[in-house]
């Protein structure tokens, strides 16, 4: 079994190939736009690995939340591999990652969603579903980021440091702000959700945003005095 | 040869299937009009969200209305711009995605040259030289045309494009958005001549626009004359119409006698409106100039165009790219467009 892995939700771009197991991983080099530098990444893994677009069994993603463009760039590509390979698709969420690279039994994972907000995610590691999300990932402000409950929680992602109260708010606890969501979990989690049969077709892939409310309807505009 | 063409450039995700010797074997098309109405204009980040929703299904259904595979295409071409910078973006991925893994080349085409070149799919296409004359919800040009990839710019607008100046009117007289065509229907049944609105630049001596001042005319009228009769909206529609073809019209012709070319082209989502049509007919006729259209249905953004653009610039000689390395140009003059 081979797994293609692509994730760009954040400026920190990697790819990963999963064989059976073995792990390849890149990451795409810092200062570029994504688009310029991500399928010629996977082109010179893939051939590292003596391996090629034709041996792969599935493409994994990573769905966000994250950068809106970012999300996009990896899905579209991912979608235009499994169509052309007539492959599925393992969308894998970036909060999930993230708890699946801190490694612990259960993890915060707070990823900066600009704009004053946290995407917020409450990860539980389970033997063979990898990483369950406790509630359903959350859009909050920094305020409003619950303490978790109990001391064996670990606390990762960047948000830590984008909102400094928030990271002396949960200094308590066993914090790792350095961590990001990288394609190697991204790859290991498609995996497990490729054993569980997880596919998806590639026209049913699509991002997880959580931010779903990006622009005022003409109503809403007009009810608080706004123009047509 | 036989080439995939892609457009995600604002609200529309078009695919289609060009064949060089075949001509066009399929296409596809998804609007979003629907999707933008309730917030009166085109939301850039919901029309990326929707593009990446309608590609997958959208390939399928072109690829099998074709009847050719994904192995046997030539070349991939998409839409680099101009356009909204997200959603040239989610055309562009998957386009690469799809190009790199089938081990296709690449070719990013610019919009503006799809549209212009879209009149050669009809039944009857022109010859080339021609003047076109690209009036849309986002562009409003004249360009002198002498051959694929040679294109000069004779004048486009300073400010509103002239589909942009129809919604904005459309939006003052209450029809709700994207007006355009309302407002074009309400004309229809206008009485010519009640109001008098301004020809913006009709003796500036250039080939150039400006369609602002034309939407403010209408704005003061409607609030300073706002009249009760039930024919009011419909008359300053007509003599918002009036003015606004009557400038497209006058422009172009002098575009013809000034390139000393015989025959205009016409395209972009304003080509379908009827009065235009009218009046640039009649007004070629007398000068025994001929005017062009393409399909009505590849008036507004489609694939077919882009599939077409790129199977032009192919038979020219251009040279694709290898797929990977990829960036759009939301922002891209036609004249720095290079030559086949």
């Amino acid at each position: 079994m081979q797994i293609l892995a692509l994730e760009t939700s954040t400026d920190a771009g990697s790819c990963a190939l999963w064989q059976d197991g073995q792990l390849l991983s890149a990451s795409c080099p810092a200062g570029r736009p994504h688009s310029e530098t991500l399928i010629p990444l996977v082109q010179q893994m893939l051939a590292e690995a003596g391996s090629g677009f034709a041996c792969l069994d599935a493409i994994a993603f990573g769905m966000g939340p994250g950068a809106f463009t970012g999300l996009r760039v990896a899905c579209g590509i991912a979608q235009g591999m499994a169509v052309a390979l007539d492959r599925p698709l393992l969308p894998v969420g970036s909060l999930e990652t993230m708890a699946w690279e801190a490694g612990g039994q259960r993890v915060v994972s707070l990823l900066d969603a600009r704009m004053g907000e946290v995407y917020w995610g409450l990860c539980e590691r389970h033997a063979d579903e990898g990483i369950v999300l406790l509630e359903e990932p959350g859009l909050l402000l920094p305020d409003a980021v619950p303490l978790p409950s109990g001391e064996d929680w670990q606390i990762v992602g960047n948000a830590l440091q984008a909102y400094p109260a928030l990271g002396s708010r949960l200094a308590a606890w066993d914090c790792q702000p350095q961590i990001l969501p990288q394609a190697r979990s991204v790859a290991e989690l498609g995996a497990l959700a490729l054993a569980r049969g997880e596919a998806l077709d590639p026209a049913l892939a699509a991002p997880r945003y959580v931010r779903n409310k990006v622009a005022r309807t003409t109503a809403e505009r007009l009810a608080d005095g706004g123009r047509p | 040869m036989r080439v995939l063409g892609i457009e995600s450039s604002c609200d529309e995700t078009g695919l289609a299937v060009y064949d060089t010797e075949r001509g066009l074997l399929a296409h596809a098309l998804h609007t979003q009009i629907a999707l933008h109405a309730e917030y009166g204009g085109v939301v850039p980040e919901l029309a990326s969200r929707d593009h990446i929703r309608r590609l997958v299904p959208l390939l399928r259904q072109v690829m099998g209305a074709s009847g050719c595979s994904l192995a046997e295409l030539d070349a991939v071409a998409y839409t680099q711009g101009p356009g909204l910078a997200g959603a040239l973006l989610v055309g562009c991925a998957f386009a690469e995605g799809l190009a790199a893994s089938l081990g296709k080349p690449i070719l990013p085409v610019h919009h503006l040259e799809g549209h212009l070149l879209s009149p050669l799919l009809a039944q009857e296409p022109p010859e080339f030289p021609f003047v076109a004359l690209l009036v849309s919800g986002g562009h409003t040009q004249l360009m002198a045309v002498a051959g694929v990839g040679k294109y000069e710019l004779l004048g486009e607008t300073l400010d509103d494009a002239a589909g942009e100046a129809f919604d904005k009117t459309a939006k003052l007289l209450g029809l709700g958005y994207p007006g355009g065509p309302a407002l074009s229907k309400l004309a229809d049944v206008g009485q010519p001549g009640v109001f008098d609105l301004p020809r913006p630049m009709l003796h500036s001596g250039d080939f150039n626009f400006s369609f602002a001042g034309l939407k403010t005319a209408v704005l003061t009228l409607v609030r300073d004359k706002s009249e009760d009769r039930p024919d009011f909206p419909a008359d300053v529609a007509r003599a918002f119409q009036d003015a606004l073809v009557e400038v497209l019209v006058k422009k172009s012709i002098a575009a013809l006698k000034h390139t000393g070319m015989q025959r205009l082209v016409v395209a972009g989502g304003v080509g379908a409106n009827r009065q235009l049509r009218q009046a640039l007919n009649e007004a070629a006729r007398k000068r025994r100039y001929r005017v062009y259209y393409p399909e009505l249905e590849f008036c507004t953004d489609n694939g077919a165009m882009i599939a077409f653009a790129g199977a032009m610039r192919l038979m020219a000689g251009a040279q694709p790219r290898p797929a990977g390395v990829f960036a759009v140009r939301p922002r891209w003059p036609l004249n720095e467009l290079m030559g086949a």
